[in-house]
């Protein structure tokens, strides 16, 4: 297990908008080097949940602390530093080259009125390569597939080098070649000590996670390891007992543990 | 296949050398057709055709900004430097000077240039244009949220236009003087007004280039340019605020020319990809070399008559959008 100290807690989170509770004393901690899904029914609070830790909306109640110091009161470029975002898709859109839009993950660091240095010029080489978009890096952010379009958001969001990352939906509409592609970058994240937050619509996807946040009616109903019953039941249970969740075993000559499937129930 | 595209180097330098050129042969058509031998009409060339010619161009080139800035701001690739209120705000600004000449018993002579620099309606133009535009992010509560500021721009356009008919319904000797300043031409320009829209450019486009990025960083989408530490509310009023100054200056000057604060940005993004920062330059120079070729046909088409350079810039770019229309659909 980590000894490190987490790198975002989140305590007591609680959303209003009119009359309805989005989020409800939702409690979470995201640590460095793993990977956490969150999964739950459309409406959950996933989303908004994802936007509070991002800090892009003020929760009405509870507080989201980043490295040790409270999200809310961080100057936003700091923010930003420390918090690297990816929104669900349809929104980015345009005629910026890829190489551009990935550039703007270096905002943060540059400020608005600075311009790349080496380092900046080399974190977007690197967040181009690490999700195979250098190929496509000259061509237009609207010129790309579905596929080439996510990988070079994601890349954007890598560009940042933040150590905490949240992922909302990023493998939505995709391909399995291209969610795979997705879950490596995830990988590649969690091995250099990010700590990773996505949230997810495709249950075995997100059985893959380290750690899994279930969701409900804007409460957390359950979380703990892929493998944990308790966990199962509260998927199964939060999507109506529509899907069940079985193991499959490790394929023969590995040592990995056994992989999760949730399948639609009978 | 992404089209093999020319670098922004190279398109400026093309702009550039079309500016020259359409500058040469401003300088050089007069109504009585064409001639180099400028020393003949110095007085001509140096007080007419000249100022004329860089006052269209520098126009031009606000406009073209504006529309970059607008497009921009907006993430929306039909947004124009017009839609936030000052056109109907220049053209209230200019209708209530010649009622209020009218009223006053002061008979305005339209068709001098003088007499409309006299009267103040370069003035009333510009002071309307901003006040159109403040009047919008006063409805709109700022500029925090794009959506409503276009709504209150539509509003304040309804509104301020609806004034404007009032006062022209009693002194309605001032429709025709609005209609002359306001249809779009080069023909009022002189130094004092090339003067203005220089400082206007040399102001505004610096600080446009300057916060670029914050245009490039929305093209992700509001949220996630807020998520990347930029400071929305602040670079959104800056800009609007520069939009309407570049709108404001060109209205004031040559009123209202459409379309090529719509199309020049449009032109640039077909020729190269390019980051909002050579986006805005490079329309700014395309806008100019827009209206500066436009005002040369206008005056030499039916020469020695001239066509009002707005009414042939509305055809031209019309048309254009038309045949963009077709383009995307085949």
């Amino acid at each position: 297990m980590s000894t490190n100290a987490p790198a975002m807690v989140a305590t007591g989170i609680g959303v209003t908008l009119g009359a309805a509770t989005v989020l409800d004393d939702v409690s979470i901690e995201l640590q460095p080097g793993r990977w956490t899904a969150i999964v739950g029914p459309n409406g959950a609070g996933k989303s908004t949940l994802l936007s509070v830790l991002a800090g892009l909306r003020r929760p009405d109640r509870g507080q989201v602390q980043v490295g040790g110091m409270h999200l809310a009161t961080l100057p936003a470029r700091e923010r930003a530093r420390q918090v690297a975002w990816l929104a669900q898709q349809g929104e980015a859109d345009g005629d910026l080259a890829v190489r551009a839009i990935v550039g703007l993950g270096r905002l943060p660091h540059q400020g608005l009125f600075g311009s790349p240095d080496a380092r900046d010029l080399r974190a977007v080489e690197l967040a181009l390569e690490a999700t195979g978009s250098t190929a496509f890096a000259h061509r237009r952010l609207g010129e790309l597939s579905g596929g080439e379009r996510q990988r070079a958001l994601l890349a954007r969001v890598l560009a940042v080098q933040a150590p905490v990352v949240l992922l909302d939906e990023p493998t939505t509409h995709l391909d399995p070649p291209h969610q795979r592609a997705v879950l490596c970058c995830i990988s590649g994240l969690v091995r250099q000590q990010a700590a990773v937050a996505a949230v997810l619509h495709d249950l075995t996807l997100a059985l893959a996670a380290d750690q899994l946040v279930v969701m409900a009616r804007g409460r957390v109903q359950a979380s703990g390891t892929p493998g944990d019953p308790a966990v199962h039941a509260a998927i199964e249970a939060v999507f109506e007992q529509a899907i069940v969740i079985r193991s499959i075993e490790a394929d023969a000559g590995t040592d990995a543990g056994p992989r999760w499937v949730a399948l639609p129930s009978r | 296949m992404a089209p093999a595209r020319p670098t922004a180097t190279v398109l400026a330098m093309l702009l550039a050398a079309a500016t020259a050129a359409l500058l040469l042969a401003g300088l050089s058509a007069g109504s009585e057709g064409w001639s180099l031998a400028w020393s003949e009409a110095w007085t001509l060339v140096r007080d007419i055709r000249a100022p004329r010619s860089a006052g269209a161009w520098l126009a031009g080139a606000l406009l073209g900004l504006a529309g970059a800035i607008a497009q921009g701001l907006f993430r929306n690739p039909l947004a124009d430097p017009y839609l936030l209120g000052s056109a109907a705000g220049a053209g209230l600004g200019v209708v209530l000077v010649l009622a209020a000449g009218g009223a006053a018993g002061a008979s305005i002579g339209l068709a001098t240039a003088s007499a409309l620099l006299q009267a103040g309606l370069v003035g009333a133009a510009f002071a309307g244009a901003l006040g159109g535009v403040a009047l919008t992010l006063l409805l709109a509560g700022g500029a925090a949220r794009p959506m409503s500021l276009l709504l209150c721009g539509v509003v304040v356009g309804v509104l301020l236009g609806a004034v404007s008919e009032l006062v022209l319904l009693v002194s309605p000797d001032a429709l025709r003087g609005k209609q002359v300043f306001l249809l779009g031409t080069t023909g009022f320009l002189g130094w004092d007004g090339v003067g203005v829209l220089a400082a206007v450019l040399a102001l505004a486009l610096p600080i446009a280039l300057r916060v670029s990025r914050a245009l490039d960083a929305l093209v992700l989408g509001e949220a996630s340019a807020a998520s990347l530490g930029v400071p929305l509310a602040q670079v959104r009023l800056l800009l609007v605020s520069l939009m309407a100054l570049a709108t404001g200056a060109a209205v004031a000057q040559v009123g209202l020319i459409a379309f090529v604060g719509l199309v020049a940005p449009h032109l640039v993004r077909r020729c190269v990809t390019v980051a909002h920062g050579p986006l805005l330059a490079l329309s700014a120079l395309t806008g100019g070399v827009l209206l500066l070729a436009g005002d040369l046909a206008a005056r030499s088409v039916i020469a020695p008559q001239e066509l009002p350079v707005g009414v042939l810039t509305a055809v031209l770019g019309g048309l254009y959008l038309l045949l963009l229309l077709r383009r995307s659909r085949g």
